[in-house]
């Protein structure tokens, strides 16, 4: 069950996609993104799929893997999918009871359909390709410009690495505590709401203590080890472009130069 | 009221590039009113294999049986099973979650459906098989010293009143006082209760004195299976493995290897300086 997040999860294997510079491929991400609110046609959408199949199949991730990620939005999904259906007005495809489906709904539901499917998975690849502390490196030299306006960007990427360095750990730490209630006759299955909701308070509260313990444990390590922030502070592999970093970039402002194109011209 | 466990096989994260065999192919059985000791390297696969003896883990391949029953046979009612083999995880402290100590004990009885007044009832006997003294009961959990949590904890899954008693490193951590003093108690709860016990450790030390059978695992497998005694002969194996026999044996090792004509089956100190006063003697 918890298993199936895998928002945020790396997954190991040798490809250029994970050799990429982190900010390519943030950059590449944020592009890909935007490209799918600048569509508004099937055409972009094609072109869309074959930027993202390219992205996948080169990554050596399996789709399997990538669509498991999925599970999490499904009910999103089908709501959204939903209520674009019946509550597009237009001209009437099918209609029972008080419902009915028209051939814009269609239209506009599948659109909504595609555009979230394409974001979860476009995410996805990029996290399931770069390592948490290679993101956050990325993300800290990417936007380091702001700087300039006072944006304490160290401090942000540090707080964001430590959360998703604690993403796992505390995942672990849910299982073990969950397993050992169960042992202790704890049902966290039940149907009927009220005892569901009641059942979690075994499982939050050791979780909490714990949380807070981590998080302590660690402020004092890094108080031992002379942590004082980003000033001055040098890293052990610094971020440095490639060549194939030069050409992803290419790629993605000719995928962006596309997308503009199909906007315009069909 | 036996548990076997038949060819079993756990795979962790089956299906991605990070799937590891934790236990592989592992068959025995655990006899009624027998002590026994799980020990192996970190990493053995020992936490994996006592999570199916209450159904916890559901095993890749194989089966566990309890009272003759197939575990994971879709009617057979795991709650039930819970109850009878009760489980202490490794750090069973970190599981502590009510306002006072008494009422964290009584989670495990209350949620069999048993009365209020035979949970509490179940609930201070196990607090005092543990050695927590009145004064403790109604004190937050979390105010108590590390070793007092974990006999609480421990006391949470006794309170159960389970056949079977399964703890996974219940001395990790501990001092040397905190743990004799726990595997003392853990012997008077199997004198007072006579439940079947299996403590899981890493450390000889810890078994050596109460377990009448070991279990040794090593890298997902079952090496050795059989009485301390006989389980300590393979002196040089156990080296290798990282495990060693407890320090009393070792040295008998070491004075017979030195010329000594002493038996080298001895497990506990008394016993070693019988041998040794007997040879002086000669
Ligand atoms: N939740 C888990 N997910 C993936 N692998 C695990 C998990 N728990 C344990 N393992 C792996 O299974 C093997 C056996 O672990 P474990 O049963 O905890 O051994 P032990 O209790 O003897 O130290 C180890 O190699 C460990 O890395
Ligand atoms: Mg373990």
């Amino acid at each position: 069950m918890l298993r199936d997040i895998t928002l945020g999860q790396y997954y190991p294997a040798e490809s250029v996609i994970h050799r990429l510079d982190p900010r390519v491929k943030l950059f590449g991400t944020l592009v890909f993104l935007v490209s799918l609110f600048i569509t508004d046609n099937f055409i972009g959408y094609a072109l869309a799929l074959c930027f993202l199949a390219t992205a996948i199949i080169v990554s050596k991730v399996p789709l399997s893997f990538i669509m498991r990620g999925l599970k999490a939005i499904i009910f999103l999904l089908i709501f959204s999918v939903l209520i674009n259906l019946f509550m597009t007005r237009g001209e009437v495809v099918v209609s029972f009871w008080k419902l009915s489906i028209t051939k814009e709904g269609i239209y506009v539901a599948s659109f909504m359909a595609i555009r979230i499917l394409f974001l979860i998975m476009g995410s996805s690849i990029m996290t399931l390709t770069t390592t948490p502390n290679n993101l956050t490196d990325g993300l800290e030299k990417g936007l380091g410009f702001l700087k300039i306006f006072r944006v304490p960007v160290h401090e942000i990427a540090m707080m964001m690495s430590i959360a998703l360095r604690f993403i796992p750990i505390l995942m672990e730490e849910t299982d073990k505590i969950m397993k050992a209630q169960m042992a202790r006759g704890a049902d966290f299955e039940s149907k009927k709401l009220t005892k569901r909701v009641k059942s979690l308070v075994p499982l939050l509260i050791p979780l909490f203590v714990s949380a807070f313990r981590r998080a302590n444990d660690l402020a004092t390590a890094m108080e031992a080890r002379c942590y004082r922030g980003g000033k001055g502070r040098t890293k052990m592999k610094p971020l440095k472009y490639k060549k194939r970093d030069a050409l992803a970039y290419l790629i993605i402002f000719a995928y962006l130069a596309g997308m503009i194109l199909v906007r315009r011209f069909f | 009221m036996s548990i076997i466990v038949n060819h079993l096989t756990y795979r962790y994260n089956e299906g991605t590039p990070m799937e590891s065999v934790a236990v592989d192919d592992v068959s025995f059985k655990i006899e009624d009113g027998e002590f026994i000791g799980l020990i192996g390297h970190t990493g053995s696969g020992k936490s994996t294999l006592v999570q199916h003896l209450n159904g916890i883990l559901k095993p890749t391949s194989g089966s566990v049986y309890y009272d003759g029953r197939d575990v994971f046979d879709g009617d057979f009612d795991l709650k039930v099973l819970r109850s009878n083999v009760g489980l202490v995880f490794q750090y069973p402290e970190h599981q502590l979650f009510e306002t006072d100590v008494f009422s964290d004990v009584c989670f495990g009885p209350k949620n069999l459906g048993l009365s209020k007044k035979e949970t509490e009832l179940r609930a201070y006997k196990a607090l005092k098989l543990v050695g927590i003294e009145d004064d403790f009961f109604y004190q937050s959990p979390f105010d108590l010293s590390g070793g007092q949590k974990r006999r609480v904890a421990i006391a949470g899954v006794l309170a159960m009143e389970p056949k079977v008693l399964v703890l996974d490193e219940p001395t990790a951590g501990l001092d040397p006082k905190g743990r004799d003093d726990l595997l003392l108690s853990l012997k008077q709860v199997k004198e007072e209760t006579g439940c079947t016990i299996v403590l899981v450790s890493h450390s000889m030390e810890d078994v050596a004195l109460y377990a009448d059978r070991i279990i040794v695992m090593n890298h997902a497998k079952i090496v050795y299976d059989d009485t301390p005694v006989n389980v300590f002969r393979h002196y040089d194996k156990l080296k290798e493995m990282g495990l060693g026999v407890p320090e009393i044996t070792s040295a008998m090792y070491k004075l017979r290897a030195a010329g000594f004509d002493v038996p080298t089956d001895i497990i506990t100190v008394n016993d070693a300086v019988d041998a040794i006063m007997k040879i002086m003697r000669a």
